[in-house]
């Protein structure tokens, strides 16, 4: 074993000072067009706040659940970065004040808590045992609380490693991953139907936890790929990384494009075909006016661009198109997000209003500045991971 | 050994890193004709011997994209041109209702000619037999060891020289591979192969004879038959008089049904009753199609009472006859409605207009034969 940690070279470096720079100007620009925008128009604030608390919730849960699914599929290709998901599964720490402005506004946001409405409203009073406020923000702190709680204890375990090297580590952190897993589902369908189904809350997709889920994987993947290839064409991380290991990020990139049209093309078909009043609505709304181009843009951007774009063999190995595309993938995310909450608020048609491009700079700002603090104090590579040399032996 | 001819020389190795060493070393020194063969895929070996891209995908996306076009032709032409049928209220091109099954067909037919097309153009189908099949090195590769084989259709190929780069290499049982050129014809009427063909048949017959015949009616899967649904006409005792259906509201009518008012009573028809239909073309041919279809089977087509039923059935008199020609449309019209002899009723096949349409027919029909001075101005 001692020999093959002689082999690994890697001294920690800082951060590039425009990449901390660059965090810290979108995030501090984000947040100061978003307060505006609150003061401007509350209830839009509010909108695209459950965005980025969505978005946010993406980048966070969805790393914590590639790290985990590294350890219990016993996967030793990602090793070498499985610390760049780590350092963005950071994103849930700041998620509870992320959240916070969604408490204040529900009665705006959420038409379910309007107790005068569901009074007279069959459906809403039938649904009303599990949608009512006293309930939802128990299930939401549950949420938070459990991924929270399982990203401190997996990566605390691997931070530990780097300095004993003690392979029960890695056991343990198999362990906790195989109980994080079954809780990652539940946690993930429930608060997307908590936090953006219920903002529809007649509207009922049995899918709707595992669209969210394709969105969430691939918007983690998106993150961790731009960040590798950003970093490891500058030398930051150990030498061995190579186009085999990026061929691997964009197959799965493409893997979960693929995955995402199947489970929003078998949500739209299923109640296209079943055509009943109660689940057509939803796709009506985003079928007339204006949020008709929205939707057909929906299926280029977030389907046909990155499909043709990752297909072929040399593209999933070119660091540029690579780059390229998980920036794009990323953007694609923010876009379905915001495609299924705004129609709840601007109903007549996309209404975009200048402050709202603070959100999007906000979520990247936030992102990279977590990510810059959790590089500051860690090592970027897990040195002394006993799958480490493997991972960096991985061919096609 | 004289009539065998020498295939090429292999070699085993332990592990994968020295098959892939190995691979990169024969690459380098120019060998084209060499294979690598290891119990599973080895990652890394396609740029350890320097192999180009497959161009296999090709094929794939070729008879990928003309299975998807074809079937697409296929439903569009059967949906919307040939036999539109409403499903579910949806138009007749309803393209999501396409996609699921146009993405299934470009999935089956690009995986299974893909299959085709390696095994006949790389494996040379219907050649099915390699002259390292059954050799010692094929036994110890395919459990666990990584083999290499050079071929002496190589260009620089050198027995010697082989056998000693080999050793340096490090290749254990370093052996030569021979192998007999035959021209066998290939033998389809072998009766092996006709006995394997008639066990299938039977095989499949059976199974589906049994399946359709005998499995449907055991337990579990008569289950399938015994539905709680009330079937019209069925006495499941929905009602206290065990019957599943109701009479209809005494004193009232289905919307767009008139009653009969002289049920039985053919006089009084043929006295009161009037076409209410004009003679008009569409009328004509409304009741010649009518006709064909319901009363020409044993009227005849010219209603000479030629059936074509061929004593299957007893032959109906000839509508030309003085009775049917002095008949009043009333009494035609009583006789389609009530049925004659062994006429059954057709009430249900025609409405009360396309009777009267049929009724003008055949007026035409008796005309026919029968014509007046005036028809010939």
């Amino acid at each position: 074993m001692s020999a093959h940690e002689n082999n690994i070279e890697y001294t920690r470096k800082d951060l590039p000072e425009n990449f901390r720079r660059l965090g810290l100007l979108l995030a501090v620009v984000g947040l100061l067009i978003a307060v505006t925008g609150y003061f401007i128009d509350p209830v839009r604030s509010a909108f695209n706040n459950v965005m980025l608390l969505m978005f946010l919730a993406s980048i966070g849960v969805g790393s914590l659940f590639l790290v985990a699914l590294e350890y219990v599929a016993g996967a030793v290709w990602s090793t070498p970065f499985r610390r760049v998901s780590e350092f963005l599964a950071a994103t849930l720490l700041i998620l509870p004040i992320v959240a916070i402005p969604l408490f204040f506004n529900m009665h705006e946001l959420f038409h379910w808590t309007h107790t005068e409405v569901v009074e007279t409203d069959y459906l809403l009073k039938s649904k009303s045992s599990y949608l009512n406020t006293t309930f939802f923000i128990i299930r939401s702190i549950v949420y938070l609380v459990i991924w929270i709680l399982f990203f401190v204890l997996i990566t605390k375990n691997s931070k530990k490693q780097d300095e004993s090297g003690d392979q029960i580590l890695t056991k343990r952190n198999i362990t906790l991953s195989a109980i994080f897993m079954p809780l990652f589902a539940l946690t993930v369908t429930f608060s997307s139907i908590d936090w953006l189904m219920s903002l529809e809350p007649h509207w009922f997709s049995t899918i709707f936890g595992v669209y969210y889920f394709s969105g969430t994987v691939l918007a983690a993947l998106a993150a961790a790929t731009m960040f590798i290839i950003i970093l490891n064409e500058k030398g930051y991380f150990v030498k061995g990384l190579n186009r085999d290991h990026y061929y691997s990020l964009g197959a799965l990139l493409f893997a979960f494009t693929n995955f995402w049209a199947y489970i929003a093309f078998s949500q739209f078909l299923l109640i296209y075909y079943a055509n009943l009043p109660e689940e057509t609505f939803w796709y009506l709304a985003r079928w007339e006016g204006t949020w008709l181009y929205y939707s057909v843009g929906l299926i280029f951007i977030r389907f046909l661009v990155p499909y043709f774009g990752l297909l072929s063999q040399p593209s999933k190995m070119n660091p540029r198109r690579l780059l390229f595309m998980s920036v794009w993938i990323l953007f694609a995310h923010i876009y379905d997000l915001y495609w299924i909450i705004m129609p709840t608020m601007s109903k007549e048609g996309v209404s975009f209003n200048w402050f709202e491009i603070g959100y999007p700079l906000l979520a990247f700002g936030l992102i990279i500045t977590i990510f810059n603090l959790k590089a500051k104090k860690n090592n970027l590579v897990a040195i002394r991971d006993p799958k480490l040399k493997r991972g960096l032996d991985f061919r096609l | 050994m004289s009539d065998k001819t020498l295939y090429g020389y292999t070699g085993l190795f332990d592990t994968p890193d020295e098959i892939i060493n190995a691979a990169n070393t024969v690459a380098d020194k120019g060998y084209t004709r060499y294979d690598v063969n290891t119990p599973y895929p080895v990652h890394g070996m396609d740029k350890a011997m320097k192999l180009r891209p497959s161009k296999l995908g090709y094929a794939a996306l070729a008879f990928g994209l003309s299975g998807l076009l074809s079937f697409f032709v296929l439903l569009y032409w059967m949906l919307v041109i040939d036999y539109p049928l409403v499903i579910g209220g949806k138009p007749f091109f309803a393209f999501p209702a396409f996609i699921p099954v146009l993405f299934e067909v470009l999935v089956l037919s690009a995986s299974v000619a893909t299959v085709i097309t390696m095994i006949t153009v790389y494996f040379k189908f219907p050649n099915i037999s390699h002259p390292l099949h059954d050799t010692p090195y094929m036994k110890n590769v395919s459990v666990d060891k990584y083999g290499i084989c050079i071929e002496a259709a190589d260009e620089k190929f050198n027995e010697s020289e082989v056998k000693s780069f080999l050793a340096e290499l490090g290749a254990k049982d370093i052996a030569p591979v021979y192998f007999e050129e035959v021209d066998e014809e290939i033998k389809i009427l072998e009766p092996k192969f006709i006995g394997l063909l008639v066990l299938v048949a039977v095989i499949v017959s059976g199974g589906t004879y049994f399946s359709l015949n005998k499995l449907m009616f055991m337990i579990p899967f008569n289950w399938m038959m015994q539905q709680e649904k009330i079937i019209a006409q069925d006495n499941k005792s929905l009602f206290a008089d065990d019957f599943a259906m109701r009479q209809p509201v005494r004193g009232t009518i289905a919307r767009g049904t008139m009653p009969y008012k002289y049920a039985g009573n053919p006089d009084a028809a043929g006295e009161n009753l009037k076409n209410p239909l004009l003679p008009t073309v569409g009328n004509l041919e409304l009741g010649k199609k009518k006709y064909n279809i319901y009363c020409s089977p044993c009227h005849g087509n010219y209603g000479e009472g030629d059936s074509r039923l061929k004593g299957q059935f007893p032959n109906p008199p000839s509508l030309h006859s003085d009775k049917a020609r002095t008949w009043t449309d009333g009494r035609i019209y009583h006789a389609i409605t009530e049925g004659q002899n062994v006429m059954p009723a057709y009430t249900s096949q025609l409405d009360p207009e396309e009777r009267w349409a049929v009724i003008h027919y055949v007026r035409a029909l008796q005309r026919s034969l029968n014509a007046k001075e005036s028809d010939l101005e």
